[in-house]
């Protein structure tokens, strides 16, 4: 135990000084995690009943699951919505973003904060909003609809992350290419793009994810067949407790931890 | 003489041309982004807006809004609201700030992995983390079991479908919006300014207080203020874990527009939590902008 007496750092504090500080944030990054992972083990349950550990093994929420035609349409359609989004949502914002930061003029930081506006409006307030909207326009229940408020949340972010990576990229290299002739747009998809690549990558896997996650807007503007997996989970969740929920979540755990193993990949392939 | 001086007014004025073309090619770029907010943010808000000042007769009044200062069932949201989002943005201070220290002391590889604890519930589906707080925190759920097994308590305690749970669900929910951005503020802070502290005779716990802990107040109050305002808005984890009794804005909403399909009484209120959120952002630029200017520079 020699590391105990060791100066943490190049003052005087000793790693024994310390170890409350190690402790405590051990506990709050377990329980941080716990409650993320718990689901695995709930979701291979034998019991009617939220139990944890459980007594019994079995795959049968599994089963429940892949054999109920409501959650499988379900699980269609939100993957189908965050594709979506995300095919719509990443060129959007990655245009916008590289238009406001290479434009330079005074509206620049103005038009980039109002784009920003749907990160800041509570979404209760766009959900009824574009409730009440595509109601006017017969878009509610429909893929379109929910495609377009999701995009709408997901840009920001796209936004955010490509400006971020804008900041630290050279814009002089697009300069030299177009004083050799090459037109801007030529310049950005031969120069600049494949020099943010990866940015545009993450960014594209936060929208999906932030669409394929969205309850709020789901709850109100999807239904019928087009219901999402986030809005049947809610309905599950509030009214009666599904151990099929077990299942569906454990899925939904594994989605995130594998997109966002992929960003961290990504982020260092950057560096 | 004088053609050199007419050649360079032409090419001037090309230059002026494409820059100007230039610049709508860029907004061209823009457009897209900016007419989809447009389409989804500004016209239905703004339709809610005025939907609010329409009274049941179809006229102009102001009736929705007097009911919210008439109604004692009002004053209840609004309070239960504003003691949600403010317990909410305590307990994330009081944990979230040991944990940033931690991270924020530790070498950036090893922060990197550590900070993965922070971002995997991060990314995780709220929905999921609330259903996971449901079983948790159930009479038989393993909170209890520990708690007894350990000698905390004696039977069951109900920690769900209350204030408790949600307080608890929301503070899981929340607390990376704190981390990150406090975080963000430790790393910034000089080593160098400790080492002059404790040079000049401060004791750690002293250096802590006095050089430290103001150097990362502004990324705290930037986390807490994101925390505060998007706690006024929450909606899932009150409804799942509140189990009905734990009413806020948003859950009033869904409620009236549910039972009663008064679309002037929902908006109302949904304006009443926009104005608040766009208050307190303001003045949290303000504040910070103030901030950045007594910190920044050190």
């Amino acid at each position: 135990m020699g590391w105990l007496q060791r100066s943490a750092s190049d003052t005087q504090v000793t790693h024994r000084d310390r170890l409350w500080l190690y402790v405590v944030a051990a506990i709050i990054m377990l329980l941080l995690v716990i409650p993320t992972f718990i689901v695995i083990p709930m979701s291979f349950s034998d019991s009617q009943y939220l139990e944890f550990p459980p007594s019994n093994w079995s795959v049968r929420w599994y089963d429940e699951y892949f054999g109920s035609s409501k959650w499988m349409r379900a699980t269609v359609t939100s993957f189908q919505i965050g594709v979506l989004t995300m095919l719509v949502a990443t060129p959007l914002g990655t245009a916008a973003a590289y238009a406001l930061f290479v434009s330079g003029h005074r509206a620049a930081r103005a038009v980039f904060m109002f784009l920003i506006t749907p990160m800041i409006v509570p979404v209760i307030l766009i959900a009824i909003g574009a409730f009440y909207a595509f109601g006017r326009v017969g878009l509610n229940n429909t893929i379109t609809g929910l495609v377009l408020a999701h995009t709408v949340l997901a840009a920001p972010l796209v936004m955010i992350v490509i400006t971020a990576s804008l900041r630290t990229y050279d814009l002089n290299q697009e300069l030299v290419a177009r004083s050799l002739g090459a037109s801007r747009l030529k310049a950005f998809f031969a120069i600049t793009l494949p020099q943010i690549k990866f940015s545009v990558v993450t960014a594209a896997l936060l929208s999906f994810l932030t669409s394929f996650d969205e309850v709020i807007i789901a709850i109100f503007v999807s239904g019928g067949v087009n219901a999402t997996l986030t809005k049947h989970m809610f309905a599950a969740l509030r009214d009666y407790i599904d151990p099929t929920i077990a299942a569906i979540s454990t899925i939904m755990v594994l989605v995130s931890s594998v997109l966002l193993l992929a960003t961290q990949f990504i982020g260092n392939r950057e560096k | 003489m004088e053609s050199r001086v007419e050649t360079a007014g032409i090419n001037e004025q090309a230059l002026q041309q494409q820059e100007a073309r230039e610049q709508w090619t860029l907004l061209g770029l823009a457009a897209p982004a900016v007419l989809a907010v447009v389409a989804i943010i500004v016209i239905p808000v703004g339709w809610l807006f005025y939907l609010s000042f329409i009274g049941s007769d179809g006229q102009f009044s102001l009736e929705h809004y007097q009911k919210m200062i008439q109604y004692k069932s009002y004053a209840r949201v609004f309070l239960i609201t504003f003691e949600v989002s403010l317990l909410t943005t305590v307990i994330c201070i009081l944990i979230g700030y040991p944990l940033a220290y931690f991270l924020a002391l530790l070498p950036q590889r090893w922060a990197g992995i550590f900070m993965l604890a922070v971002l995997l519930p991060f990314w995780t589906s709220l929905l999921v983390r609330t259903y996971a707080w449901l079983v948790l925190l159930q009479k038989k759920g393993m909170l209890n079991d520990f708690a007894i097994y350990i000698g905390l308590w004696e039977t069951p305690v109900k920690l769900v479908h209350n204030m408790t749970g949600t307080l608890i669900g929301m503070a899981h929910i929340m607390l990376p919006f704190l981390v990150l951005p406090l975080y963000g503020s430790m790393r910034k802070i000089e080593r160098d300014m400790m080492h002059a502290a404790a040079n000049l005779g401060a004791s750690p716990v002293h250096a802590f207080w006095k050089v430290y802990f103001p150097l990362s107040l502004s990324g705290m109050v930037a986390g807490s203020l994101i925390v505060f305002v998007l706690c006024l808005g929450f909606y899932v984890t009150p409804a799942v874990l509140g189990g009905g009794r734990v009413v806020m804005v948003a859950t009033q909403i869904t409620a009236i527009l549910e039972n009663q399909f008064d679309w002037g009484a929902a908006s109302a209120l949904g304006v009443v939590l926009l104005i608040a959120t766009i208050i307190i952002l303001y003045l949290a630029a303000r504040f910070l902008k103030f901030d950045a200017a007594l910190f920044g520079k050190n």
